[in-house]
């Protein structure tokens, strides 16, 4: 085929090609993705204190991280619980003007983490089992935030999560939101509810970085793969716990019973383990997390 | 295990090759030659310019002395991720512009004749964004450290996890944080240099985990980028935000060492890391008199008192 010298034909032929890609590829949308992530941040659903309220009978609150002053943005706390005791930890979001304000939109600052961290170790110490129940669009980025040390605090909670010789479970309820979230959430299991989303970086500020254009936000959610069906095949949760008929704001009550029955199946399964070999199976999972090639095979 | 460096220089393009630029630091122009003779930091005002991982290689291992280890990791692409173009595509692209398999290389090297883990990241490769490959490697670095007890060293520059391999990159934050506790259990030394920038999962990560925590000069440091955070808090941020000298005010950070005395000064914290170990172990090798053993020596006799090392005073703490 003739071609004019300095024209490619090749390269022409990629670039034509390449456009039909980006114009046939992710564009059917599916809407059930953005439904999720609408439920997931419903203002109605049920937060961490509403759990804790409807699952156990006494809780009393710890606070303060004993270094700088108290997060409002992540509660934990003692709960009684079928004849033993839980350490209880979660993000927790507000309702209303004032307690949105106040819970910061369930934006955790260093010193939730570092509070976290306490009563993790707490409950190490005396053997009490750790829930931690998650739900924030991620930690806060603020300058003094940053200052105290944002990065380092999900860093060490994450390491003190990794340590915990007492069994672990997490429950994403909400929106998992980056780092903020994952701090919580090194368990030996990680359940998640059916309407939840969980994802390394929001699906706005995904599509304003990738699609420079933060309007293509549903079709980010549905490439980064953030809801718990997409979660359970890559095997990052070990269980969806299904939501009462139109999600698990219609029936708060119906929503913690299914989260407690879940628990209570995976803590008898945690208990009988010796804690030796479940903390050394905390490290393999973890170990084994993320899919790679090696010599051209590709790993999970 | 070990093998040849997979860094391919000839196919590096490098920009301004041949032409010379002005110093972001104090607008002098520099040559190539200016810079690199001078482990790119700016002769004249200290200004330190991006570094890539093959330049990072040379400045800190002992000549030849560098060997690969997991050179044969690759991403794969789980999502089937597409934005603007296929994931496959920009790994291929990076691979290309840089002449690297990936963000992160690890490997064996020596540093002033002290064997040392060595982990460096390149800023160049998809803004060293973390995705599952970056955390195996450093999961092996990691294992290889605590094997050999060799300390560990890891140069971070990185924007954070990486988007394409979606919630898989997120866990990688969780991934590396338990093989630092893994060598910490052990204990191995490690060392992190943070150089500009270091952000987002990898600060949320290994990066702040170490033991020491270096930063070269002029260096952005933060979880939450600049530009997030400015249009969170809707203020315009101090000039000094993030940099390496704030974080030290504010206690985030150990020492800050510019480049071109990095390599003499991560030596001498390794030694005095290794000390606690090496002081109760001095008899054993004072006999080993050429200094070029000195690193064996100290594995030597590591491995003859590994019953001493293992036993109460050094055992993990759980
Ligand atoms: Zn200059």
């Amino acid at each position: 085929m003739p071609t004019l010298p300095g024209v490619h034909l090749k390269d022409e032929i990629t670039k034509i090609s390449q456009r039909l890609k980006e114009l046939g590829h992710g564009r059917h949308l599916d809407k059930a993705v953005w439904d999720k992530v609408e439920l997931a941040r419903h203002p109605k659903r049920p937060y961490t204190l509403d759990y804790i309220e409807h699952m156990f009978a006494g809780f009393i609150e710890l606070r303060g991280d004993r270094f700088f002053g108290d997060d409002p943005a992540i509660v934990g706390g003692l709960a009684a619980y079928q004849g033993r005791t839980l350490m209880v930890i979660g993000h927790q979001k507000g309702r209303d003007l004032n307690s949105r304000t106040l819970r910061n939109f369930g934006m955790p600052r260093p010193e939730g983490y570092r509070k976290a961290q306490r009563l993790m170790e707490l409950a190490d110490k005396f053997g009490i089992p750790v829930l931690t129940l998650i739900d924030t669009p991620g930690a806060f980025p603020g300058i003094a935030a940053e200052e105290r040390g944002q990065g380092g605090a999900i860093a060490k909670t994450l390491v003190c999560m990794a340590r915990l010789n007492v069994p672990t479970v997490s429950v994403i309820i909400g929106e998992g939101g980056s780092g903020g979230a994952l701090a919580l959430a090194l368990t030996d299991r990680v359940l998640m509810l059916e309407n939840s989303v969980y994802s390394v970086i929001s699906p706005e500020a995904c599509a304003a970085i990738l699609w420079k254009d933060s309007g293509e936000a549903h079709l980010a959610a549905q490439t980064l793969g953030m809801t718990s069906a997409d979660l359970s095949r890559l095997e990052v949760v070990d269980e969806v716990l299904p939501e009462p008929r139109g999600g698990a704001h219609r029936d708060h009550s119906a929503a913690a019973r299914i989260l407690k029955d879940a628990l209570e199946e995976q803590l008898r399964e945690l208990e009988t383990m010796n804690p030796r070999v479940r903390r050394k199976e905390r490290f393999d999972k973890f170990r084994r997390m993320g899919v790679w090639k090696e010599n051209g095979l590709t790993l999970f | 295990m070990a093998q040849k460096v997979s860094v391919d220089i000839s196919r590096r393009g490098g920009n301004n090759s041949n032409g010379a630029e002005s110093c972001p630091g104090c607008k002098e122009l520099l040559s190539p030659a200016d810079l690199s003779g001078n482990a790119m930091t700016c002769p004249h005002c200290g200004h330190h310019f991006r570094m890539n991982a093959r330049q990072r290689i040379e400045l800190l291992a002992d000549s030849g002395s560098w060997s690969e280890i997991a050179g044969n990791l690759r991403s794969a692409d789980p999502l089937e991720f597409f934005d603007l173009r296929p994931y496959p595509d920009r790994i291929e692209e990076a691979e290309y512009d840089t002449g690297l398999s990936e963000a992160m290389l690890v490997g064996r090297a020596r540093m002033n004749k002290m064997d040392v883990i060595l982990v460096v990241m390149d800023f160049g490769f998809m803004g060293g964004s973390m995705g599952s490959v970056v955390g195996e490697r450093f999961w092996r670095a990691t294992e290889e450290a605590m094997e050999t007890r060799f300390p560990l060293v890891v140069v971070c520059a990185s924007g954070g996890a990486r988007m394409q391999e979606g919630i898989l990159s997120l866990l990688q934050m969780a991934k590396t944080s338990c093989a630092v506790e893994l060598l910490a259990e052990v204990p191995v030394p490690f060392v992190s240099v943070l150089t500009n920038p270091t952000t987002g999962g990898v600060v949320a990560s290994f990066a702040t985990l170490a033991d020491v925590i270096i930063a070269e000069p002029g260096a952005l440091l933060c979880f939450s980028g600049p530009r997030v955070i400015e249009q969170t808090i809707k203020e315009k941020l101090p000039e000094d935000f993030g940099l390496a000298e704030s974080n030290m005010k504010h206690g985030q950070i150990d020492i800050i060492v510019p480049r071109t005395e990095l390599k003499d000064r991560l030596v001498q914290i390794l030694g005095l890391l290794e000390g606690g170990v090496a002081c109760a172990l001095q008899p054993l090798w004072e006999e080993e008199k050429s200094p070029s053993r000195r690193g064996g020596a100290i594995t030597q006799a590591l491995n003859r008192i590994k019953a001493f090392a293992n036993s109460s005073r050094r055992s993990p703490k759980r």
